[in-house]
């Protein structure tokens, strides 16, 4: 195994092509005039639903009106004072002992207008990320405050290289697949709320 | 004009290519089907490229960052390998198809895994991983929607993105009516997709590992990419405790903020969705987990090494060449013999295997549509040409052909040759029958009746007009 990290290195080095210049990373000209409003269309674009709230009060009403949150029988809640969960995440060790969650409620970092994506970690989710794809539904709670425009600012503000998971969530699981008809809940959740608090 | 012939001869001057296009081609709804289907995902990327106003900003900076990368890329897999390390994760590094699939394979029995669930990977397909690990015990079940579709069909993808858009609804119920037992006669997309949802769901359950592609690498942080519509790639890892991740040694990007420029290229060039669903960054196994990183050569320091076509290296598998290219959706991406369909595949595949791939280059319009749909600029239809001076240059193309392309060229290098062969076929095509004129044009005149040979040429009308 060795020798093939030599070799293979060493077939780059002989193929080398001519030295080129890395760009700044351009900045995006994209500026949207309702930061809410465009990040709230765009989870809508992507197929899923976007509440606007003004406190977590308001955010708890929300989530419990969901049509989801009333048939839930397993949930898993990182924000009690939104919605009390019926299982906590630290009690399961075993990914696998998730498998049988309705529904999770989660805070998200930051939200991306152009794109309706949520940005979220590990270390939030207590280590046990299984819990949002596993799931049959998601909501995820996300402060007005804490949007960008675009991904070049995403980016920006995130500090990537220590150790642990992190992704971007934009609407629900979905697959075109067969005949490129749109199906919302191919594997992961069958729907994503998103709660903009603020 | 335009006849689909009704024989089911097959012309002995046809190449390999479109021989294999006739499938498609002789079925002229399903042609039709198929050409607006994939249309229809060009229409979509449209629509997404025109809403962002630095569209042409971000191609610029994607294929300059690529071709910096390119330039350096033993220091850049260096510095990724250090950091991943450093995260915890474990690299491997391939030399090419086969050591792919061993170290993969050793992985596995070392683990006792008799079964691994996977999420699309281009390359674990170009590396023929899923029957390595078949013949050696190991079930291996393709999550995404589509690859499952084909992979229970017993076909190889037609798409990149998606894998199984050669199928018809009917077909899938009929096939997941005989695999999956689902009810007879199911068509409906929605259904089906819950069928495959709940078969998969116990797969995901029951899965002992988990293999993903990577979609990027990042050399300063040591971790990667993953984008999927439909969380089987999360799924698939974030169940069990082993988690390999194939990739070829193409994908790494320098910096973490040159994701953004590629992410907002993405998912919009593919299928026009602003970003994929869920776009996850690996940094290091989760606690108590594994994380392997396999590093894949097979043929792509080789093309580095090629002037011509090192650009090609730069590629991010968005789909958009294929959906755009004319001859793509009037041929499937089956007639083209290779796991990468389409003009990218038909620039890749030769420099594979130049011999068993020689008809690719040929199975282009020239048209351009694909060099002015693709993220990173690759100049594609500037490649193919050049894949077919090449080919010509080894005595890869039909003797006919390079004696048709001499004369051509002996004609047109002077003006009075020229315009004396004009003259001969104007003369004598008038005087042949239009059988015989069909034959003599080789593969251009067996669907089509040539137009009416006028009088005078268009230099003698141009004099007479007195302009």
């Amino acid at each position: 195994m060795g020798s093939s990290r030599e070799k293979v290195l060493e077939r780059l080095r002989q193929a080398r092509p001519p030295p080129a210049p890395l760009p700044e990373v351009p900045a995006s000209p994209v500026r949207f005039e309702d930061l809410p409003a465009r990040f709230a269309q765009s989870v809508t674009d992507v197929g899923g639903a976007c509440v606007r709230v003004q406190g977590l009060a308001e955010a708890a009403a929300a989530v419990r009106a969901l049509p989801v949150a009333q048939s839930a029988r397993q949930i898993v809640s990182l924000l009690p004072d939104v919605l009390p969960g019926t299982l906590a995440l630290d009690s399961v060790d075993d990914p696998h002992g998730l498998a049988g969650v309705d529904l999770a409620v989660v805070p998200g970092e930051f939200g991306v207008a152009e794109n309706g994506a949520v940005w979220l970690t590990d270390a939030v989710l207590k280590q046990r990320r299984a819990v949002l794809f596993v799931t049959q539904h998601l909501v995820l709670v996300v402060p007005a405050r804490e949007l960008v425009h675009t991904l070049h600012e995403a980016y920006g503000r995130l500090l990537l290289g220590a150790p642990g998971f992190g992704l971007f969530i934009s609407g629900p699981s979905k697959t075109a697949d067969i005949e490129q008809a749109l199906v919302i809940g191919a594997h992961g959740a069958r729907s994503t709320t998103v709660v903009l608090v603020g | 004009m335009h006849t689909v012939p009704h024989s089911d001869e097959v012309p002995a001057a046809m190449n390999a290519h479109a021989r294999a296009a006739l499938t498609l081609v002789r079925d002229d709804a399903r042609l039709h089907w198929h050409d607006a289907a994939v249309w229809n995902m060009r229409s979509k990327r449209d629509r997404a490229a025109s809403t962002v106003p630095d569209w042409e900003a971000l191609r610029d900076a994607a294929s300059r960052i690529k071709l910096h990368t390119l330039s350096r890329l033993p220091e850049y897999l260096e510095e990724f390998e250090r950091k991943a390390l450093a995260l915890g994760a474990q690299v491997h590094w391939a030399a090419d198809a086969s050591e792919h699939n061993a170290i993969v394979l050793g992985l596995l029995r070392d683990r006792g895994v008799t079964r691994l669930v996977k999420s699309k990977s281009m390359l674990t397909e170009e590396c023929h991983l899923n029957p390595a690990l078949e013949a050696a015990g190991i079930e291996v079940v393709d999550t995404d929607l589509g690859e499952r579709i084909v992979q229970l069909g017993h076909e190889p993808p037609s798409h990149i993105v998606m894998p199984a858009i050669h199928k018809k609804r009917e077909e899938i119920g009929e096939l997941f009516h005989r695999t999956l037992h689902t009810p007879e006669g199911l068509s409906d997309p929605k259904q089906l997709t819950e069928a495959a949802r709940q078969h998969l769901r116990e797969k995901f359950l029951a899965g002992q590992a988990g293999l993903t592609g990577v979609n990027f690498a990042v050399a300063e942080t040591g971790g990667f990419v993953v984008c999927t519509n439909e969380g089987n790639a999360d799924l698939g890892v974030s169940l069990p405790p082993i988690h390999i991740a194939c990739m070829g040694l193409e994908k790494l990007v320098p910096r973490a903020t040159d994701l953004a420029v590629f992410l907002r290229l993405l998912a919009r060039s593919g299928t026009g969705q602003p970003i994929t669903t869920y776009t996850s960054h690996f940094h290091g196994p989760r606690p108590g987990g594994e994380l392997h990183i396999v590093l894949v050569d097979n043929g792509r320091s080789a093309l580095l090494a090629s002037e011509t076509h090192r650009r090609a290296l730069c590629c991010i598998r968005c789909g958009a060449c294929m959906n755009t290219c004319p001859v793509y959706r009037r041929s499937g991406g089956h007639s083209y013999g290779t796991t990468v369909p389409g003009p990218i595949g038909s620039v890749l595949s030769p420099a594979a295997d130049a011999v068993r791939n020689m008809s690719l280059p040929f199975a282009s319009s020239l048209c351009g549509s694909c060099s002015d749909v693709c993220p990173v600029k690759i100049d594609l239809h500037s490649q193919l040409l050049a894949w077919r001076r090449e080919l010509n240059a080894r005595g890869l193309t039909p003797a006919m052909k390079r004696r048709g392309v001499h004369l051509a060229s002996w004609v047109l290098r002077r003006p009075w040759r020229y315009r004396l062969a004009g003259g001969m076929v104007r003369f004598f095509g008038r005087l042949l029958p239009a059988g015989l004129l069909r034959a003599l044009s080789g593969g251009w005149g067996r669907e089509r009746d040539l137009p009416a040979l006028p009088a005078r040429s268009f230099r003698q009308e141009w004099g007479r007009r007195g302009v």
